[in-house]
């Protein structure tokens, strides 16, 4: 356990500290977000390496279908009601410290992203940080659009980070939504 | 099923609306059998809390029996008799693994913590029936509730005891205790406390049990005033003397150990500056609060004393005696009752008859009479000290 990642410094260069809507990365809307979660850090790591979980709470991605070698493929509800395929490469995975991402050429949307885990300095839980950078489909209009059904990406993550700790300590995602609504209700890990 | 519903500012009705389902694995279904109105409703229906939305299902304090539990639930089993709190808490988070339930980091929902998060700083925990910014869950006031975490929070209660004994478990009975809990009474202290409302006369009784010598009950409602008397409290009434300065008599000038504010931000002190809070409230989504009985507990408390704060305050206060506060070295607590753990013990208090939880019950109702019972305990304070809603 010598080689644990623990954080007991503030990482003033995160652009997590900065309040525009973009925090650098390679395209045009980006956002990070920082959260405690309440459990060890393999269980997250290895919960989210499965790609496959992850629209139990990721709001706008409907399906993840694993492929070989680090491949995955995502179905993304999409503005308007129009489907959005992207198709995911692994670029980095360091075993229960991190996964990075980015899209590959086949995709309808630019994109890359990471997550992070680092375990507590003071036995709170993992602190889990997600990166995430697209360019939004249909360029500066799609970014209107995204942000008119709160999609732009800082409230995008925020919500998915929210989630990804209540499943991760609950076991569900919390709703007051009306039953035929609810999202997920019917998956259970 | 019937249910009360919040339709705007005053107007509250009784709709058919559609049943709760188990929607998570740790939901239980409860068909409500006793469910009260709540000085804090109030704040709902005068609209001083925004967030609300039409047709919002109100309620936070009821019990019931279960009717249906998720798969996840290996607690509770159809047919339980259950007090559920109005704090809805995970159980499994950093702030319910340190007790402190009523800061559940999970219970709101995603898509309803941006708002509270903006207004306070951190996302609200979930509440049951207290507006979006608690998460938007549907209330108790009504046939049926879905209790989302059923497994951590509602408490069984056993044969033979009566709804109304253990009723108040939901709320009040745990926000009185807190309240004289974070008051720091140690034995033989003076309490003062403002409000003889449901909240106030738990913290009497509350006060009493952990030792005080001597609780100083302060309203004008006579009949509330009644009610503290009964409880063992000494009454001062604010129409007819200087709070402050009867205080300093009674103490011979040191002043109450500890000041327990029951009243929150709708005091209808007679103090120029609720006037101008009055005002502003009007004009702010998130208004101003009237801070008038906290300057008081301040102003009032000995040097080196406590002010412990149950009454709710929503938005933010001018004219804060900061510097009274700093000079007398004084403790201020506060906070959401974390309901879930005092469960046990207050329970068990009830069932040794070592406190009456009923003598404030001044109406009960069917629920499909509840805008009446919410009109006359905002217009009657006096006579309606607790409505009782009888839904089944
Ligand atoms: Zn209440
Ligand atoms: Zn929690």
């Amino acid at each position: 356990m010598s080689h644990d990642p623990l954080s007991t410094d503030a990482e003033v260069a995160s652009p997590a500290f900065s309040d525009k809507d973009n925090v650098g990365g390679d395209y045009s809307a980006s956002s990070i977000r920082a959260v405690m979660i309440n459990r060890p850090r393999q269980e997250l790591y290895d919960f989210w390496r499965d790609f496959s979980n992850l629209p139990l709470f990721m709001e706008n991605v409907k399906a993840v279908e694993m492929l070989e070698s680090g491949r995955s493929k995502w179905t993304i509800a999409g503005p308007g009601g129009k489907d959005v395929e992207l198709v995911s490469d692994i670029t980095e995975d360091v075993p229960g410290e991190k996964i990075a991402w980015t899209s590959s050429e086949d995709s309808d949307l630019d994109h890359e992203g990471w997550i992070a885990f680092k375990d507590n300095a003071f036995g709170r839980g993992t602190e889990v940080r997600v990166f995430i950078s697209y360019d939004p489909p249909a360029g500066a209009l799609g970014k209107v659009v995204a942000k008119v059904l709160q999609r732009e990406p800082r409230v995008q993550a925020r919500g998915e980070l929210r989630r990804f700790k209540q499943l991760m300590e609950t076991g569900e995602v919390s709703t007051s939504k009306a039953p035929d609504a609810a999202p997920r209700a019917d998956r259970h890990f | 099923m019937r249910a009360l519903t919040w339709h705007g500012k005053h107007n509250v009705q009784v709709d058919t609306v559609p049943d709760p389902k188990i929607v998570n694995p740790r939901d239980a279904i409860i068909k409500i059998t006793a469910t009260a109105i709540c000085g804090s409703d109030l704040h709902l229906y005068d609209s001083m809390i925004p967030g609300m939305s039409n047709g919002d299902i109100l309620g936070h304090e009821f019990m019931g029996i279960v009717e249906e539990v998720g798969p996840a639930n290996t607690t509770l089993k159809p047919g339980d008799r259950v007090v559920v709190p109005f704090v809805i808490a995970c159980g499994k988070c950093f702030f319910c693994d340190h007790k402190m339930p009523a800061a559940c980091d999970n219970s709101n929902p995603a898509e309803k913590a941006d708002a509270s998060e903006v207004a306070y700083g951190y996302a609200m925990t979930g509440a049951f029936g207290y507006s979006h910014l608690t998460g938007g869950y549907a209330g108790g006031q009504a046939e049926y509730a879905r209790v989302p975490y059923s497994d951590y929070g509602p408490i069984k209660i056993p044969d033979g005891v009566s709804d109304e004994r253990v009723l108040f478990l939901s709320d009040i009975f745990p926000t009185g205790w807190m309240a004289a809990e974070n008051a720091q009474i140690k034995p033989g202290d003076t309490v003062a406390i403002w409000g003889c409302g449901p909240v106030g006369l738990f913290a009497i009784k509350s006060a009493i049990l952990m030792g005080a010598g001597r609780v100083i009950a302060i309203d004008h409602h006579p009949r509330r005033l009644e009610l503290a008397k009964q409880n063992g409290a000494e009454v001062l009434n604010f129409h007819e003397v200087k709070v402050r300065e009867a205080l300093m008599e009674m103490t011979a000038g040191i002043g109450p150990d500890s000041c327990i504010d029951a009243v929150g931000m709708e005091s209808h002190g007679f103090s120029p500056d609720n006037i101008i809070d009055a005002v502003k409230q009007e004009t702010k989504i998130l208004g101003t609060d009237r801070p008038h009985v906290l300057r008081e507990t301040i102003m009032a408390v000995r040097k080196g004393g406590t002010v412990s704060v149950p009454g709710v305050y929503g938005g933010v206060a001018d004219k804060w005696p900061i510097g009274a506060f700093m000079e007398k070295g004084l403790t201020l607590k506060t906070g959401q009752t974390h309901v879930q753990n005092y469960l046990p013990e207050l329970l068990q208090l009830i069932l040794d008859n070592k406190i009456d939880t009923t003598d404030l019950i001044s109406h009960r109702l069917p629920l499909e009479q509840a805008a009446e019972g919410y009109k006359n305990f905002k217009i009657n304070q006096n006579e309606w000290t607790k409505v009782v809603l009888l839904p089944h």
